[in-house]
């Protein structure tokens, strides 16, 4: 590995050391020393809030979550037992997490290096910056419904199906995997961005005075080291696409068996609808139709498992960079 | 061709294709706009601008929508969406205010009080929090908060006085906002906590040394020389609530109605709707030409204030270059 490791925290940095003194603590006015005590109360809240989440999911995931269910089908049924098990909607949310993951990883590095790299003209790379900032910012509902306006378009029919009058359904594994792209692509460009920023000027200039070109530059010294940085982000990428929700309802039919179209068969099937966790949990939760509270939480546990997983895996990349790195990169969102 | 390929790449070639690759972020945002803008027409051109405003009752036009035929007279389009955004702007409001709240006094302690152990553990402890989908958020609301509250802290004698009017089931006001507070602090937290921990020590130590207890040092000095990031994190925070769909469709109660302050306490459990939980509410109903135009223009309402938000957050940070502190 090489020394020039990057570190990426990829939500928050922890000071080297802290600066209370809490021997002084009695000789504070009563107003600071309540704030004192308010900070103390937010931060075990918060620790508090998490602990709980987990361990209510857990329990009732453990009391639900039954082996068969994750190996059988969802199936429409007013009895809980016949209304079979979440296997199809695992394989929607890895579907999704691949499809997004693949297509927003390549568009978010290049763009960022591009950005910080080449970035000329001046204007364009800030056009560029500035559309990331606010596709970051635009809810999750409103680039479902984006997509479906533009999936329904007659030349884009091959993404999804037409239906038996005609029109362009608008909804597949390939149209909500295109539009959940957008929503990962923000995290994985700010980790590589922050990362080409916290690699040190004289590397590059080394690799220019052995004669070789940007684009080399880039490919055989700037990428090597920025492999934690993609990592962590497209990590976090992938979080957000398995736990997006809106763009699958809207963009997926949030169908209950995944259903694919006629014809090729691995074609076929990311040109059909189906159903992720989280539609799942959606439809099974009293505000959906299926009300099936043991489902939705078994569902749920399953999701979170995964979420944990990545979590897991954010946190021990960003360590492993800390180890190795010399400075500390910052990823602010 | 192939083999051209695989030649490496003249520097102008890799910039160019890059470049075009960068480029295909701001085409989307402008698809985005042009998409909506042209979807929505119908509604502004129809209502003007005074569909943002109040009159009737919303359930009832958004009804009437679904029923029309494929060419529907310009009476169909007849829309008054202000309970959706005043729902939006209440829960908005009042989580960014709680969150920011919480999230400046848990950034102070995590940089200033916090034994180093548990100041780690905040990390993946926000991180989590972050992380937990909206679904799994709304179903933890419509399973346990939702009919707790319905269950305990509504008596049946309130419901019983508003029972001609609306049914109060605990999904509510009360319910939205707490889930969509412990939604949003961590971004804050998160961004509030790095600006925080980028503030020269010297300067904390320099105001310690004046005779500021440690917390007041922090107040008066890093707390003040990071405001511009407090400012951008709230935005962020905003856009982040005013988006929330999932989680708030599922616990904010099923009709678009207006809490009323003048109600009393009952306005806690008063259900309502936001704009971006009427687009999921809807969705269904895309094929009725009014309708759909009514969503497109809910979209765009919410387009537009996410750009708005992005640009305050974003001259909100600009000072912060000044200092050199984290942006």
């Amino acid at each position: 590995m090489a020394a020039y490791e990057p570190q990426s925290s990829p939500v928050l940095v922890v000071p080297p050391h802290r600066r209370g003194r809490r021997s002084s603590l009695r000789s504070w006015r009563r107003r600071d020393q309540l704030i004192y005590l308010l900070a103390w109360s937010a931060g075990i809240a918060l620790c508090l809030i998490a602990a709980a989440i987990v361990v209510f999911l857990a329990a009732q995931g453990l009391r639900y979550l039954d082996p068969k269910l994750l190996v059988t089908s969802p199936s429409a049924s007013v009895d809980q037992s016949h209304s079979g098990g979440i296997l199809d909607p695992i394989e929607g949310t890895l579907t999704l997490a691949v499809l997004g993951t693949l297509i927003a990883t390549p568009i978010a590095v290049a763009t960022a290096v591009w950005v910080i790299e080449y970035g000329r003209p001046r204007w364009l790379a800030r056009i560029v910056e500035t559309s990331i900032e606010l596709i970051a910012g635009t809810p999750d509902i409103v680039i479902a419904i984006f997509g479906l306006a533009v999936f329904q378009l007659g030349i884009l029919a091959p993404f999804s199906f037409r239906s038996s009058a005609g029109g362009v359904y608008g909804r597949s594994f390939l149209a909500a995997g295109i539009m959940v792209s957008l929503v990962a692509l923000p995290l994985t460009y700010t980790a590589t961005r922050n990362g080409l920023r916290a690699i040190p000027r004289h590397l590059r200039e080394a690799s220019y005075a052995l004669g070789k070109t940007r684009i080399t530059t880039i490919r055989r010294v700037l990428l090597p080291s920025l492999r934690a940085d993609i990592a962590t982000g497209a990590t976090l990428g992938l979080g957000r696409i398995i736990g997006s929700t809106a763009i699958v309802v809207v963009l997926l039919g949030a169908t209950l068996q995944n259903s694919p179209e006629n014809g090729v068969p691995l074609l076929g099937f990311l040109r059909g609808t189906g159903s992720t966790l989280p539609s799942y949990i959606l439809n099974n939760s009293p505000a959906g139709e299926g009300n099936a509270p043991q489902k939705a939480y078994a569902a749920a546990f399953v999701l979170m498992l995964m979420i944990l997983a990545l979590n897991w895996v954010v946190g021990r990349i960003s360590r492993a960079g800390a180890a190795a790195g010399l400075y500390a990169g910052r990823v602010a969102r | 061709m192939l083999a051209r390929l695989r030649k490496p790449w003249t520097d102008r070639r890799a910039e160019r294709t890059l470049g075009a690759v960068a480029c295909l972020t701001a085409l989307a945002i402008v698809l985005m706009v042009v998409f909506v803008a042209q979807r929505a027409w119908p509604t502004f051109s129809h209502d003007g601008l005074s569909w943002l405003g109040s009159g009737g009752s919303l359930d009832n036009q958004i009804g009437s929508m679904q029923s029309t035929s494929a060419t529907p007279p310009a009476s169909a389009y007849f829309l008054r969406a202000w309970p959706l955004i005043y729902g939006t702007i209440l829960t908005a409001g009042f989580a960014v205010f709680f969150g920011l709240a919480i999230s400046l006094l848990t950034a102070i302690f995590i940089v200033d009080f916090a034994p180093p152990p548990l100041a780690r553990l905040m990390t993946p402890v926000i991180r989590l929090l972050a992380s937990v989908p909206s679904v799994v958020y709304g179903l933890i609301g419509v399973l346990v908060l939702v009919p707790f509250v319905g269950n305990h802290l509504i008596s049946a004698g309130e419901k019983e006085s508003v029972v001609n009017v609306i049914q109060l089931t605990g999904a509510g006001l009360l319910v939205s906002v707490v889930i969509l507070t412990v939604m949003i602090t961590p971004i804050m937290t998160a961004l509030i906590t790095d600006a925080l921990a980028s503030v020269p020590r010297s300067w904390h130590e320099g105001a310690v040394a004046l005779g500021l207890n440690p917390l007041r040092a922090t107040l008066a000095v890093s707390i003040r020389a990071i405001r511009p990031a407090i400012i951008a994190a709230a935005g962020l925070a905003t856009a982040r609530a005013i988006g929330e769909a999932i989680m708030l469709s599922m616990v904010s109660g099923g009709k678009a109605f207006a809490p009323n302050f003048a109600d009393g306490p009952i306005v806690l459990f008063e259900p309502l709707r936001t704009v971006a939980a009427e687009i999921v509410e809807q969705v269904d109903g895309l094929s009725a030409p009014a309708l759909r135009s009514s969503i497109y223009a809910f979209a765009a309402l919410l387009l537009f204030s996410g750009f708005m938000l992005s640009l305050a957050s974003h001259l909100a940070r600009l000072p912060l270059r000044k200092y050199e502190l984290s942006s």
